[in-house]
């Protein structure tokens, strides 16, 4: 046998994005706010070494199994042009804004906070939407028992962590609720590696409904980390929304830690980027927490798109909800990797987790894998997984009611879709969902009356 | 008088298998024409194959509508023409509503016909009377096409789609089974209500109980693929009466006499 071992080009591409990292880092930390002494400090070394050790993930690693990020993605990692006066920026998308949600937006431009952008308004006493950067260098201390929390990261967070720089901060003190969406949009105007870090505490029976959305077309690589904290009996509606540009790389990471009694709802839904890949976890921490996650992806030509997610009953009397939809068209891919743990002792959890595929072309392919893993006995757990195509007895049933074909075939594409946003009770949010996905199926319908 | 319907020799296959085996039938403006005959002997294909349903393929024959070749054009090119299927298990559509479909389906016609779309008030105008007429709630135009009606709704929702689309020709595959005894009023009332001049319609039934109300000019019997017997009203009451038997014993005589 031969000693000498080839590098596969994956690995090497992922090899060299590690040294890139490296060497970027410590100018990059020396920079970022609360750099020196705190616990920042060392949460980003400690981070770095552990991005180390594991490097960016291949297909070697049992999670990014159909997603080797070192071959993709690591190629545009930190790899800024040459020329950074002559990169372009692309023209910032103000429909992304979505004025009419009214409410609070926070507003980021490749990953930095942008005030000109952004639109505070009143707010009951104690809630705090700023940027993550301007709380790090007032008072870094005061988040370390949030930032440093690292269960569900993967080495992608790890990555994100060590460069953790700026991103939304959200606090909902105890007993508040604000009424107004709170839109935090991250625009991506140039060729950029974006790490966006965010971090939302809901208190003790705080009622909040927050949008994470990604937009602009420029061939970005964001690396977004998000964590949410509700305390007991909080409740949070969120809604993430990937929509970026077709040669972006999308790598999105959503962790959610749940006291007792708390309930989250969510709508995700990605239709942007070349790449996607989304790890979602929830933990509940205490009794009686709710988790609803309704899901959509959509892919067309060679889009790759993978959602990982795990649900963590580890406390007794829990319900979790999961369903997503996926619709692949063209040679795109969707990988949906769904896994509800029932902790020992989490009895009376109520778990349910469907994914369902619908492919569009005879090149689209789905790779779908909804898992249980019991380790209680009094429990009611189902889950379920299609991949199928549209229904002839439905497409035939509209034709014979004067649809043409194309007609027929993207009203019930449309339908299988909008089922999944239907649960989202802000009718603007709602219909900028809705569109966000029309804009990204195969055929136009005169649709608006549907909406 | 130019027929609305002419069939002639029509055979029809599923995977190699034949299942229409050379039907012939001339249907003329004013007709009603019904078909009865057992289980699988084709009324619903021949239904499917005049609606446009690829899955069978036409391996001889040909049909005409209003004179012009039926078979070449696609199924909603047929119905925004006038053929109006009542499907024998309408089909539940998650995520669309009725009102949308019949909105849709309406102005689809209109738009084929050179006329003005109808606006969102008219159009809820019409069909609000319509379903007053068939005794459905407001709340069916609401939910998604025929999803969780019971068996009776979807059949009422059948013939409220044909009493909106005001079809040339309707065929009408088991628009009665399933029906309670009012249900069955309230749908020959609106199979009834289209009956016109310029206007025929195809009735396939199992059962006389649905010609006392809805009363045929022809009737015809299919079996194995064929129209083995073909007679005026009275041939559903001796078929009320003694069944499919002497018929099947006929078959034979009857495929011979072509
Ligand atoms: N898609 C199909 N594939 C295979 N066989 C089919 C298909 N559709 C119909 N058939 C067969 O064709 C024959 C005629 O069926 P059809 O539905 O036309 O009967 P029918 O007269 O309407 O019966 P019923 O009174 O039960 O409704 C049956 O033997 C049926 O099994
Ligand atoms: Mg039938």
């Amino acid at each position: 046998m031969s000693a000498v071992v080839r590098e596969r080009p994956a690995d090497r591409a992922g090899r060299e994005a590690l040294e890139r990292a490296l060497a970027a880092w410590p100018a990059a930390a020396a920079q970022l706010p609360g750099a020196r002494g705190t616990f920042v400090a060392k949460l980003r070394e400690e981070a770095l070494a552990r991005f180390c050790a594991s490097g960016f993930p291949t297909a070697r690693d049992e999670d990014w199994k159909y997603t080797d990020l070192a071959a993709l993605a690591a190629r545009s990692f930190l790899r800024v042009p040459d020329d950074v006066q002559a990169a372009t920026t692309e023209p910032l998308p103000h429909h992304a804004l979505f004025d009419d949600l009214g409410g609070h937006r926070l507003a980021f431009v490749d990953g930095r906070h942008a005030p000109e952008l952004s639109s505070i308004g009143p707010m009951p006493d104690g809630v705090r939407i700023e940027s993550l950067a301007a709380a790090l260098a007032r008072d870094p201390a005061a988040l370390e028992t949030w930032l440093a929390d690292t269960r569900g990261h993967s080495a992608m967070a790890a990555l994100n962590t060590a460069f953790l720089a700026d991103g939304a901060l959200v606090i909902i003190p105890a007993g508040v609720e604000v009424a107004e969406p709170i839109h935090l949009v991250f625009l991506a105007a140039t060729a950029a590696t974006i790490q966006p870090r965010n971090l939302i505490i809901a208190g003790e029976r705080s009622k909040c409904t927050v949008v994470e959305h990604y937009a602009g077309s420029a061939p970005a690589f964001t690396n977004a980390l998000t964590q949410l904290f509700l305390a007991g009996g909080a409740e949070t509606e969120y809604c993430k929304l990937q929509d970026e540009g077709e040669r972006a790389l999308h790598v999105g990471g959503l962790h959610v830690a749940q006291a007792r009694g708390s309930r989250f709802g969510m709508h995700s839904v990605s239709v942007g980027a070349a790449l996607a890949r989304h790890d979602l976890t929830a933990v509940f921490d205490g009794e009686g927490c709710t988790a609803a996650i309704d899901g959509l992806y959509l892919a067309g030509g060679r889009q790759h798109v993978d959602h990982h997610t795990r649900i963590d009953h580890a406390q007794p009397r829990g319900t979790s909800r999961e369903h997503f939809r996926g619709i692949l068209d063209g040679r795109s891919r969707g990988v949906f990797n769904g896994r509800v743990v029932v902790h020992p002792g989490a009895q009376q959890s109520d778990a349910w987790l469907t994914s369902r595929n619908l492919l569009l072309s005879a090149d689209a392919e789905a790779d779908t894998k909804p898992q249980l893993e019991i380790y209680a006995d009094d429990v009611k757990c189902a889950h379920g997984a299609t991949v199928g195509q549209l229904d002839e007895n439905e497409l035939f049933y509209l034709r014979a009611r004067g649809f043409d074909a194309a007609a027929a075939r993207s009203l019930l594409t449309w339908a299988f879709a909008r089922s999944a946003l239907e649960g989202i009770r802000l009718t603007p949010l709602r219909a900028h969902l809705e569109r966000a996905c029309l804009g990204r199926l195969p055929q136009a319908l005169p649709l608006a009356e549907l909406m | 008088m130019q027929p609305i319907l002419e069939i002639r020799g029509l055979e029809a296959s599923v995977d190699d298998k034949p299942i229409l085996r050379g039907i012939d039938l001339t249907v003329n403006p004013g007709e009603i024409h019904a078909i009865m005959g057992p289980n699988g002997s084709g009324k619903s294909t021949l239904a499917q194959v005049l609606a446009g349903r690829e899955t069978f393929t036409v391996t001889a024959g040909h049909v005409r509508y209003l004179g012009a070749d039926l078979l070449a054009r696609a199924p909603e090119e047929r119905a925004r023409d006038g053929v109006f299927l009542a499907f024998q298990y309408p089909v539940e559509i998650a995520g669309v509503s009725n009102v949308y479909l019949l909105k849709a389906a309406l102005n689809a016609a209109r738009r084929h016909r050179g006329e003005p779309e109808l606006d969102a008030m008219d159009f809820l105008a019409l069909v609000r009377s319509k379903l007053k007429s068939m005794e459905m709630p407001d709340d069916l135009l609401y939910r998604s096409v025929n999803e969780g009606f019971s068996g009776g709704e979807k059949k009422r929702n059948e013939i409220l789609q044909m009493a909106l689309l005001e079809p040339r020709l309707a065929i009408l595959d088991e628009a009665d089974s399933g029906l309670d005894i009012d249900a069955l009023q309230v749908v020959a009332r609106g199979i009834n209500a289209l009956r016109a001049p310029e206007r025929a319609m195809i009735v396939v039934t199992h059962y006389q109980r649905l010609l006392d109300y809805v009363v045929p000019d022809y009737v015809h019997v299919l079996s194995q693929g064929r129209i083995v017997r073909s007679g005026g009203k009275e041939l559903a009451f001796e078929l009320e009466a003694r069944g499919y038997g002497w018929i099947d014993d006929a078959v034979p005589a009857a495929a011979g006499a072509r």
